[in-house]
């Protein structure tokens, strides 16, 4: 017996792999979930206290210590970011220019 | 038949000429190039990267005895342009990745570049200083202030030559003007104004002015839930000051009047080629999204980049693309995986030699692709540190899509996808090309005979 033979573009072919593996996949692939996920690119994270958290840990130091005439800040009032000390700015050269 | 041997393509041979960047097992994140650009004369190459960081490299005079080391670039200036920031309201970070950069004319001394990330656009100007003041009144040469009852005679300042230092300070900070993030910013040839555009708007700014920008396109729906496409590139004619393209994620380009009105919502120009409805997948609209446009110097064509061709407009004709390029079609039987693996989101971007004859753009696996637009024919070459003894010739590389495999041959299921070519640049007169790739930058130049 012949099997019948039906030509299938690649992209086609590619398509109906996708949704053996996705069976729940959107209609609209490029409809507005797609479109809003690419506007909301950035990591989130709970508040800045939580950022500046996961900063450090990437850096494997210790949250930068306040200087002398910031010791006061915390215990004594809830910090504003004003008040917390800067991010120092990154003194790694690029290697390009090594 | 030339076939064999070489790159012969209007008789050009791509040479390797340098490689900035170290050779690391893994790569720093902060590494990875981001952005290339050559200025207008050539003279400087910028790159900038997921670190912030931007490199600038100055082309060293050409010397009489050394006369096959035509031109190398060597580091003039670097400097941290963007730092990581934190949106409290949104709880989100601002990545300092480094997303174009774009140089101004020179018109004087100083170098002046724009560079931004996803939210703010900033003015460097570039400088060299090779005199220095020295004896002053009131300060000694360490720079202590003296005692002013001590000094008992004047004297005159002097300039005293010094050794060549290049300074680059942020002149002009456009800051708080994108809720989204920008993808492109592009100089007026008025000199005067650029643009910066975001997924859903484009503002124009002076470079005067940094607490105001006007918005000449909002493309913005009332209801995002009705979005349906964004904005993926922007850019000004190189010559008509009031005219500028932008594409969007649904491949079609909008050619803007900015004296037709001051919100350029209505196009003046709509180029989009039609699909055969039939041939419609999950795919298409992703593939068809453009992550590039470009002027061609002359302003007569745009070329355009999307996930697996590149094309090229004639301003005159908006139902369908001149010349239409396969960079890598043999991915469309991959596409299943490249959505897996993200990669189908890849930005590529592509460029114009000086005439306009030729097109360059990226793939993967570290190759790029050049098309000769007059004799068509095209080109395969690689960025590798294994091409990389000194005007050594770059040798075509060719890609087997099925059957047997020839001895130089790469297999598509033997491609490295994470080394991926987006950021290029051609020297605006002269056969030289920038390629990033990843964290090392090359530089090629034609054979001198």
């Amino acid at each position: 017996q012949e099997m019948e033979d039906k030509v299938i573009s690649p992209e086609k072919a590619e398509e109906a792999k996708l949704k053996a593996r996705y069976p729940h996949l959107g209609q609209k692939p490029g409809g507005s979930d797609f479109l809003r996920k690419r506007l909301q690119k950035g990591q989130k994270y709970f508040d800045s206290g939580d950022y500046n958290m996961a900063k450090a840990k990437m850096k494997n130091k210790q949250l930068p210590t306040a200087t002398p005439d910031k010791t006061e800040v915390t215990g004594d009032h809830i910090p504003t970011p004003q008040d917390l000390p800067q991010r120092k700015p990154s003194l790694v050269a690029s290697k390009l220019a090594g | 038949s030339l076939a064999g041997f070489g790159n012969l393509m209007q008789d050009v041979l791509w040479c390797f000429s340098q490689v900035k960047g170290t050779i690391d097992i893994g790569v720093t994140e902060a590494d990875i190039i981001s952005t290339v650009e050559f200025n207008h004369t050539g003279e400087l190459l910028a790159t900038g990267d997921k670190g912030g960081r931007v490199v600038i490299f100055q082309r060293e005079q050409e010397s009489k005895n050394q006369p096959h080391r035509r031109g190398e670039y060597n580091v003039y200036s670097t400097f941290q342009s963007h730092e990581p920031e934190f949106d409290y309201l949104k709880s989100l970070e601002i990545e300092e990745k480094i997303n174009k950069i774009r140089w101004l004319p020179q018109q004087n001394a100083a170098y002046f570049l724009l560079s931004t990330n996803d939210k703010t656009v900033k003015l460097w100007k570039v400088s060299e200083r090779d005199k220095r003041p020295e004896g002053y009144n009131l300060k000694d040469e360490d720079g202590r202030l003296r005692d002013p009852s001590m000094i008992t005679t004047l004297r005159v300042p002097v300039l005293r030559p010094m050794d060549l230092m290049v300074e680059a300070t942020p002149r002009r900070v456009f800051a708080n003007a994108h809720t989204y993030h920008i993808n492109s910013i592009s100089v007026n040839s008025d000199y005067e104004t650029y643009m910066s555009a975001d997924d859903l708007r484009i503002n124009l700014w002076n470079f005067e002015i940094t607490n105001q920008s006007f918005n000449i396109v909002d493309i913005k729906p009332a209801n995002m839930e009705e979005l349906t496409e964004v904005i993926t590139a922007a850019e000004f004619h190189p010559h008509h000051c009031n005219t500028f393209v932008y594409s969007s994620s649904k491949g079609t380009i909008r050619l803007c009047d900015m004296r037709a009105s001051a919100l350029c919502d209505r196009h003046a120009k709509f180029f989009e080629e039609p699909e055969d409805p039939s041939n419609r997948s999950f795919f298409s609209e992703i593939i068809s999204s453009i992550s590039d446009v470009k002027f061609s110097h002359s302003g007569r064509y745009i070329m355009t980049r999307d996930y697996l061709t590149v094309k090229v407009w004639d301003l005159n004709m908006e139902n369908r693309p001149i010349e239409t390029y396969q960079v890598h079609d043999y991915l469309r039987s991959k596409l299943c995986s490249l959505y897996e693996n993200d990669c189908i989101f890849d930005k590529f971007e592509c460029v114009w030699n000086g005439s306009d004859s030729v097109i360059m753009t990226g793939s993967y696996n570290n190759f790029f692709r050049m098309f000769d637009r007059n004799t068509k024919r095209d080109v395969t070459l690689e960025a590798s540190r294994e091409n990389s003894k000194p005007r050594a010739i770059l040798k075509p590389r060719k890609v087997c899509v099925g059957g047997k495999r020839r001895k130089d041959e790469i297999s598509v299921d033997s491609l490295d996808f994470s080394k991926k070519i987006l950021h290029t640049a051609w020297h605006p007169s002269e056969n030289i090309i920038a390629v990033a790739a990843t964290n090392n930058l090359y530089i090629f130049q034609d054979k001198v005979n």
